[in-house]
């Protein structure tokens, strides 16, 4: 999720709007994770010292059905934990003080590891800038990748994913929904329409209904 | 959240949460090798104390360092206040400065209130005279809530000088809040005048209470009223309303002891009850850190109210 995308106060609220159409069923997500885990072993040649952690709220789900996924397939345990980048973030001025999500960091910490960092959906760019400054207080890793469910471009920085589960390019006047059954219930991505740029809405008001994008 | 912080009174059920739950995330800060974040970069924060007060200062210091922020502190003593500075000609220097946020600690009930009106950033009562210190209060119920898991129904006991403290009126009022039952337990003498209309039960007998508390809070009693006559003599005090190793034994198995410090052991406190396992006294302290943290946060790190 984006810098405009990510308030807590999102959780747990029903699909954008009416005209919402599913992208990704339950099934899609499954596929797309099982995809990632497999690239993410291909790619570190076993995931040996890989360390995934989400991002808070719905990266840190996927996160768990990631190492999941990567525990069944090598048979050992891939630590798994939760990174809140609330306090790094570049937007934290444009709106109300906002509640924090947990850090978690597995016991075998992150210095030396490969660390996948797991998020729904990537968008400006800026929540995972946030995420590298956050990693930097926290340890030295030896390399840093992104794995994220949905990658919807408009990006505001030069951040790219390493995994992604599925393209899907929008507009602006689009907002991406990804729900999961842990907190919404069900498993679906939703694309529907939002009023007006979401970015920009949440840079004059701190319109709630806008969020989730 | 609200712009100022001037009173526990004033806390709604969901901030005063919401403070705690932004603390419970923050506390795990102090185990990572680097106990800093960049939130409130750039923004000032000024401790502007009016009476002495080292450890409440030093913890609101730590707190604003660990967000980055930067800060100043303006103690009374050698200051131009010695030289007969209104408070008004003080806030509006800070003004000048671009303050942020404010911390003021004053022996005068209501200064915070006053500087509130006075300036445009956000004001944290730190202490104002027998009134208000809502961080205190806040900086227990986080402690009563990470060690007994709840303050719904809590039975909390606060024991001593109710009449001079701002930690036991402010802790009265954020636990009627967030639903826990508080008995105040002192001699007659140190209850405040209308104490009978506060959120809370009252007892003279120390001993009846103890065996229906979860959380007992020795409040100090401050060496300049021991001369003035609320109580015969310390040993009468000490005897009554002590807390030493037999009273403790009364308390349930799980209950805790807390003191706001500083403490003066073998008056209000037995040092082996100080010292024990159930006492969360240092606990507090640390607790202190992390909850400043969470309020000045909440108060200077989003977009202006």
């Amino acid at each position: 999720m984006t810098a405009a995308s990510r308030p807590v106060a999102s959780e747990g609220r029903d699909a954008p709007a009416t005209s919402a159409r599913t992208i990704l069923d339950a099934a899609d997500i499954r596929r797309a994770l099982t995809r990632i885990a497999h690239e993410i072993l291909e790619r570190t040649k076993g995931g040996h010292d890989v360390v995934v952690l989400g991002i808070p709220t719905r990266g840190v789900n996927l996160a768990q059905r990631l190492a999941a996924r990567l525990t069944e397939v090598e048979d050992r345990p891939i630590p798994v934990g939760s990174l809140d980048v609330t306090m790094y973030r570049d937007d934290l001025r444009l709106r109300p003080a906002r509640a924090l999500g947990r850090t978690e960091v597995p016991r075998e910490g992150i210095d030396g590891r490969v660390v996948v960092l797991v998020d729904d959906v990537l968008f400006s760019g800026r929540t995972v800038r946030a995420a590298l400054d956050a990693l930097g207080d926290l340890g030295r890793p030896r390399a840093v990748q992104l794995a994220v469910l949905i990658d919807r471009g408009h990006r505001d920085l030069p951040i790219r994913a390493d995994y992604v589960g599925k393209n899907i390019p929008t507009s602006l006047r689009e907002v991406v929904k990804v729900l999961v059954t842990e907190v919404d219930g069900r498993d679906a991505v939703l694309l529907g329409q939002a009023g007006a740029d979401p970015r920009h809405t949440h840079r004059i008001s701190s319109d709630e209904s806008e969020e989730g994008a | 959240m609200k712009r100022d912080l001037l009173s526990a009174g004033e806390l709604s059920r969901d901030e005063a949460v919401l403070i705690l739950d932004t603390a419970e995330e923050l506390a795990g800060l102090t185990e990572r090798p680097i106990k800093k974040l960049p939130t409130l970069r750039g923004r000032t924060v000024v401790n502007l104390f009016f009476e002495d007060s080292t450890r409440t200062r030093i913890s609101f210091e730590a707190a604003a360092k660990r967000l980055s922020a930067d800060v100043l502190n303006f103690s009374a003593k050698g200051s131009s206040v010695s030289k007969g500075e209104s408070l008004k000609d003080t806030a509006l220097t800070l003004e000048a400065m671009g303050a942020d946020g404010v911390v003021i600690r004053h022996s005068a009930s209501g200064a915070p209130h006053r500087l509130a009106t006075w300036v445009r950033g956000s004001v944290i009562n730190a202490g104002d005279g027998a009134h208000e210190h809502p961080t205190q209060a806040l900086l227990d119920a986080f402690t009563m809530r990470r060690h007994l898991g709840r303050l719904e129904g809590l039975r909390v006991t606060i024991v001593g000088d109710v009449l001079h403290s701002r930690v036991a009126r402010s802790n009265v009022l954020l636990l009627s809040t967030l639903a826990a039952e508080t008995t105040l337990v002192a001699p007659p003498t140190l209850l405040p005048v209308a104490v009978e209309t506060w959120p809370c039960a009252v007892s003279y007998d120390l001993d009846s209470v103890l065996p229906k508390t979860d959380v007992v809070m020795m409040l100090r009693v401050q060496a300049e009223r021991m001369n003035a006559s609320y109580f015969p003599t310390v040993r009468e005090y000490s005897r009554r309303y002590r807390l030493d190793a037999a009273r403790m034994a009364q308390l349930p198995d799980d209950a805790i002891v807390m003191h706001p410090g500083p403490m003066n052991r073998g008056v209000e406190i037995a040092a082996e009850v100080a010292d024990s396992a159930r006492s969360t006294i240092v606990e507090q302290v640390a607790n202190g850190v992390t909850v400043r943290m969470a309020v000045l946060y909440l108060l200077l790190g989003g977009a202006k109210a």
